[in-house]
């Protein structure tokens, strides 16, 4: 069951993989990326299990809070930089 | 599978011309990265790649966006001669690899240099438990401290050049005939 759920989270992943690879909106792709980042935690959650190895979810507890973190800090800088025009209007 | 997913991250990396997007994707590789070493059973390895790649190299490569700008200029070069070299020199890499030991070999050069005598004599020599620890602070005691200088030395270099762009975007906020700046948070 373990196993499903880890295939299924790396489908999930490559999903939002591909969102943050597709030309879209800027906030689309914070969000595909916030999303991989919670998959990332959910997978070494699901991993840890599969493994019998269950001290992983200590991992996944920090990559959590590491993953918080960096996305406020790229929401914050994302006011200066996403303003800026495509070259499309720039030349 | 992973691995795929890495390699699908690296192309788009390269393929894509909106560096902010780009940015992003860089984080996604760290965070595919991460979980790889952690499937590899590297734990601390994986922390320093998650905190560091995903943490703070996308914040810093934000920032330099905000300072530069977001759109990638097209190449002026063909990419065909770099092309052929970097396929070269990765087909002879990985030729390279097939003299290598088998992974988890115990009888690997690396297993049998000084790996041994860390090992046994480490916790009497240095008392500390933790073998990583031991090796890192005491045995290459000095090679840390040169990697602690130069990481010190980025940081300070990087938070010269951001503090002088904001110290000139607040002293043009303050003369009254230039247009306002986007800047107006204190400085930190």
């Amino acid at each position: 069951m373990f196993a499903a759920a880890c295939l299924g989270i790396l489908v999930v992943m490559a999903l939002a993989l591909v969102r943050a690879s597709l030309p879209g909106n800027v906030y689309d792709r914070i969000l595909a990326i916030n999303m991989f980042g919670t998959k990332t935690v959910l997978f070494i959650a699901a991993y840890g299990f599969l493994t019998e190895r269950p001290d992983f979810l200590d991992i996944a507890l920090t990559y959590a809070l590491i993953n918080f973190i960096g996305i406020i800090a790229v929401l914050k800088l994302v006011e200066r930089v996403a303003g800026t025009a495509s070259p499309e209007t720039d030349e | 599978m992973l691995l795929t997913l890495l390699a699908i991250a690296a192309v788009a990396v390269v393929r894509l011309r909106d560096l902010f997007a780009v940015v992003m994707l860089a984080g996604i590789y760290s965070l595919i990265t991460a979980a790889i070493f952690v499937v590899l059973d590297a734990a601390d390895v994986a922390f320093t790649e998650a905190a560091v790649g995903a943490g703070i190299a996308t914040v810093l490569m934000l920032a330099t966006l905000a300072l530069t700008g977001r759109w990638e200029a097209k190449p002026r070069h063909r990419p065909l001669l770099p092309l052929i070299v970097v396929t070269i020199t990765g087909a002879a890499l990985i030729w390279g690899t097939t003299d290598m030991p088998h992974f988890a070999d115990p009888a690997a050069p690396i297993h049998q240099h000084v790996a041994p005598r860390y090992i046994e004599e480490g916790p009497k020599e240095v008392g500390v438990p933790n073998m990583v620890t031991a090796i890192l602070a005491s045995y290459r005691g000095y090679d840390t401290l040169g990697e602690v200088i130069v990481i010190f030395t980025a940081g300070v270099g990087v938070l010269s050049l951001l503090g002088l762009r904001r110290r000139r975007s607040s002293a043009a906020d303050a003369s009254p005939s230039t247009p306002p700046t986007t800047s107006e948070e204190p400085p930190r």
